[in-house]
């Protein structure tokens, strides 16, 4: 048992690849490009820039002591974060109250509650922006409820971002609470402990990192998020305004770049603590067995319902404010219903042009999007050797989320509009448009791929292998119709994002391929508030009926193909 | 243990072999040295505890994990760096890998696809083998509404579609239940013995090893300790680990002098010259079924008083735990007694009993400080 020493002297045996994985090393690596083409070379070109005087001229940090020197520009930074942190203790305590009662409580028809407070997903930020100015603006028909309050400012953004970052949040805290240990509480109970102290040794604890996670990603969203400041922020100046203003305003680019950068920082700063705690939920989960069952409690079950019907109501009433609004002739002297303000091509903004070209960015998004995506992870999931490479790629497919969509936008400027650049040619087309939206989106629904290719035995590989056939066989008759439900709920995600999204986009789309959302941006812009909600909602319609169609294709689908599922 | 070397049997040459395989993850030794020869048609079990490298050994065979030293050679050829898909061999994992959104005769013909067979033939071999694992009715139906055992039947028959020159099992009964598991060794083996292919199986339960192979590879921390035929290695275990490890074995401290006769603290232990391989302190091993009882007054060699502490019935006898201040005062000695010896002489927990060891029944091992 002394012979390993002799091991040093032998030659260490290099593995063959075979073909297969040639070309399961040949997709990553060009799916690894379209992600260094999309992603890291705009992002270090709009680094560079920032460095540049207008002209283009190296003037090192001198864009940076002018940002800093102008308080106009600087004081964005503390708004902003202030912003971002109100938004996001009020929506974790609303979000983890409303995700308590839905796990927690014996309420009835938590289906419906858990539908009603995914809606805020389906609309752009905007909208509620909208919503808000017609309930609490100059006119709105609760301005009272203010004393005298401005919406126009950081309480109009902060009750618009709620709206916006809730269901994100709520999400991510119902699958905390989901995987609490039902063996905790019963001990507890078993021990008589009051409720309330159950409630901070057992509950707290437990869903600690859902809590922080979900108060990370509700700071991301609403620091980099541009449509609710924009359409209620009035003079309470915001980064990512900021951005827009510089560029849309001012052409001025370089600072645009500039307070790009500045947005970053805070932003791949809370990637970075989500990512950690997310790591340490996940081998909390795996541990994890019984799961709790709440038993009735009248009192507490009727205070649970009525705390989520208030919510429910609350997002019901800032949508049908917008849909009551849109067609309302003249609100709010002539409150007579018409359809004059969807007359969209009367408005800037594109006209109904902008709604099918949405569309089509949405159908592309999808369909582009989760081939790539799904190719993508299951050649970095199933491959074998290259582990650099691997790694390379792990971590280009997580990169856009801790990426502004406005600073994605804006890089795209820098590096497509460049004519030396041979990717030129998509500039002001709806390609550009559909390459920002998959990148912009790409990590989410890299994740919802990777996690479905996980549960799959990592042995299926072997057999195929030994078996001698192609990798593509495995691919497309066991691994692609083993995980339709997912790569389903990737083309949704993608597209309703697409649908809703104005930061990727505001700065790239061309007088062809004007979108709806954005007009939703314009028109609001120029005043026609009212058909910026029409079309706000129309979005809105979309989505849902997407997410319908959604629901009902994977109901059949898993009835018809998946009758292996069930035993 | 000098070489991890199987004595070759002249004349044969091997079907698989393994040279000087080491494999590293990272700074870890998963695999020290493993060489290993294995013949046409034998049935090899690799047999060790959970994480003494059986599945990594295995799975440098296959290609799958490759070794980072060392050769593997298949069919004369040269094998050591080819990837799986070059390589010739079916494998069979504990978790089944079946396909499950594929029927059962999908599963099975999977690995027939793609070699120009026309469609006929491949449903034709498809059925031949439904009837060879007796599961002819099943063909339409999908994993998932099939049992365990069924499963893996399924899994071994879309591993043989192929007719390969290796059968590669890890650990293929382990996730079934009792029942199931010692019918569906005795159906493996019988096939292997039909179809006449080279297997090698990894697995932790020595009952499995000992029952189906025609050679046992037994394995502790990346090494192995010793290669042999079930009996071989049962009879002579060539280190105290492997003596531990397969069946149950006594060890009480001793001495021994260079002579063929051994002492047990007081008692002097008669003993094949031939397997005293250690002078000095050393252990005496014996295995509980072969201690002997002294009925009647006919006194017995290597014979000794020892008192009855404690009695196990495990239903087909008793295990029987003693304790003799002859031989060491200390040391509990297990026995296995049969009912009807336990009837005939009427042993009591608390009886003081003579017992002895047969002289070709003692073996002796390093001691232990
Ligand atoms: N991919 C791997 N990376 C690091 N260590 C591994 C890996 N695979 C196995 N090991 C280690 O190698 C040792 C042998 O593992 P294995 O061959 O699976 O054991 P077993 O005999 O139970 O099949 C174990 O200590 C295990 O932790
Ligand atoms: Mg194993």
């Amino acid at each position: 048992m002394t012979d390993v020493a002799n091991t040093s002297l032998l030659k260490e045996v290099k593995p063959k690849s075979s073909r297969d994985d040639w070309t399961m090393r040949g997709f990553m690596l060009m799916i690894g490009a379209y992600l260094l083409i999309a992603l890291a070379f705009p992002l270090y070109i709009m680094l560079s820039k920032s460095f540049e005087s207008k002209d283009g001229v190296f003037i090192g940090i001198d864009n940076y002591i002018k940002y800093f020197s102008t308080p106009a520009l600087f004081n964005s930074i503390e708004n902003s974060v202030i912003i971002s942190v109100v938004t996001m203790v009020i929506t974790v305590t609303l979000a983890f109250i409303y995700a308590y009662a839905l796990t927690r409580s014996c309420m009835r028809f938590k289906g419906f509650f858990k539908i009603m407070a995914m809606i805020p997903i389906l609309v752009p930020s905007l909208l509620p922006g909208i919503g808000l100015i017609y309930m609490f603006g100059k006119q709105g028909y609760m301005k009272w409820l203010l004393f005298g309050e401005t919406i126009y400012g950081p309480l109009g953004i902060v009750i618009a971002e709620v709206f916006f970052t809730f269901p994100h949040a709520l999400l991510i805290i119902m699958t905390a609470l989901a995987i609490s240990d039902a063996r905790l509480y019963e001990a507890a109970t078993v021990l008589r402990a009051p409720k309330w102290k159950i409630f901070l040794t057992v509950t707290l604890p437990g869903a600690r990192y859902g809590l922080i996670s979900a108060a990370f990603v509700v700071f991301t969203l609403v620091i980099t998020d541009f449509g609710v400041p924009k359409v209620i922020g009035g003079q309470y100046n915001v980064l990512a305004v900021d951005i827009y203003k510089q560029v849309i305003g001012q052409q001025n680019f370089s600072m645009g770049a500039v307070v790009s950068v500045v947005l970053l920082i805070p932003a791949i700063f809370a990637f970075y603590i989500d990512r950690q705690v997310q790591k340490k939920q996940v081998s909390q989960l795996s541990a994890r067995a019984v799961p709790y069952e709440p038993k009735p409690d009248r009192s507490f079950d009727t205070w649970m319902m009525s705390y989520s019907s208030l919510i429910v109501l609350i997002i019901v009433t800032i949508l049908a404010t917008c849909q009551f609004a849109a067609l309302v002739k003249f609100w709010p002297y002539n409150l007579s219903l018409g359809l004059q303000h969807y007359n969209f091509d009367l408005m800037d903004g594109g006209g109904w042009d902008s709604y099918y070209n949405s569309i089509q960015l949405a159908l592309w998004t999808a369909a582009v999007g989760t081939s790539i995506v799904f190719t993508g992870a299951y050649m970095v999931e199933k491959g074998r050797g290259f582990g650099a490479g691997r790694t390379a790629f792990q971590f280009l497919a997580m990169m856009p989320m801790a990426v502004p969509g406005m600073v994605l936008g804006l890089s795209y400027i820098f590096f497509f509009n460049n004519p030396d650049n041979p990717f030129n040619f998509i500039y002001g087309t709806m390609a550009i448009l559909v390459v920002s939206t998959v990148t912009h989106f790409y990590t989410v629904a890299h994740l919802t791929a990777m996690t479905a290719l996980k549960q799959m035995d990592k042995e299926f590989e072997s057999v195929s292998q030994s078996l001698q056939q192609p990798f593509y066989k495995m691919f497309l008759k066991v691994t692609v119709p083993v995980c339709t439900p997912a790569i389903l709920e990737i083309a949704i995600y993608l597209f309703v994002n697409a649908m809703t999204t104005v930061s990727a986009v505001v700065f790239i789309y061309s007088y062809h391929t004007q979108l709806a959302s954005v007009a939703v941006l314009n028109m609001d812009d120029a005043g026609d508030i009212a058909p910026a909600a029409a079309m706000g909602m129309m979005i809105f319609y979309t989505n849902a009926g997407a997410r319908i169609l959604h629901t009902v294709v994977s109901k059949v689908l898993v009835n018809k193909t998946q009758a292996w599922r069930q035993r | 243990m000098s070489a991890n070397t199987v004595g070759t049997e002249t004349g044969r040459t091997p079907y698989l072999t393994t040279s000087n395989l080491t494999k590293m993850f990272g700074d870890f030794t998963a695999l020290s040295d493993i060489s290993l020869e294995i013949f046409e048609g034998e049935f090899v079990c690799f047999l060790g505890p959970s994480g003494c490298g059986k599945t990594t050994l295995l799975r440098a065979i296959a290609g799958l994990d490759i070794q980072t030293f060392g050769e593997v050679t298949q069919g004369g050829k040269d094998v050591s760096n080819l990837p799986p898909s070059e390589r010739d061999f079916g494998i069979v994992f504990q978790s089944y890998a079946l396909f499950p959104n594929l029927t059962i005769r999908k599963n099975i013909a999977y690995g027939l696809e793609n070699r120009k067979l026309p469609k006929a033939d491949i449903q034709k071999r498809v059925t031949e083998l439904l009837e060879l694992v007796g599961l002819i009715s099943q063909g339409n139906k999908y994993p998932a509404q099939l049992s365990g055992g069924q499963q893996q039947r399924i899994a071994l028959a879309r591993a043989i579609a192929t007719n390969p020159g290796l059968l590669l099992l890890d650990e293929p009964l382990s996730a079934l239940d009792a029942k199931v598991r010692t019918h569906l060794r005795h159906e493996i083996k019988e096939l292997q013995r039909t179809l006449g292919v080279t297997t090698v199986m990894v697995t932790h339960d020595q009952e499995e090893a000992l029952t189906m192979a025609d050679r046992i590879v037994v394995m502790n921390d990346g090494v192995i300790e010793q290669v042999g035929t079930p009996l071989d290695i049962y009879r002579n275990p060539a280190s105290a680990f492997v003596a531990d490890f397969i069946g149950t074995m006594n060890f009480i401290p001793g001495k021994a002098n260079g002579s063929a006769v051994l002492q047990m603290g007081e008692v002097n232990l008669d003993c094949d010259p031939a397997n005293i391989r250690e002078t000095g302190d050393i252990m005496v091993a014996f295995r509980p079924e072969n201690l002997l009882v002294q009925e009647g007054d006919k006194k017995l060699p290597n014979s000794f008083e020892a008192e009855v502490k404690y009695m196990e019935f495990m239903g087909a006898f008793f295990r029987v735990d003693l304790v003799s201040k002859q031989a060491n005062g200390k040391a509990h000695i297990k026995g296995d007694f049969s009912i009807n010896m336990v009837r005939r002489t009427g042993v009591q927990i608390g009886d003081t009993i003579t017992v002895s060891i047969p002289q070709d029944r003692v073996s002796v091992f390093p001691g232990v400080n």
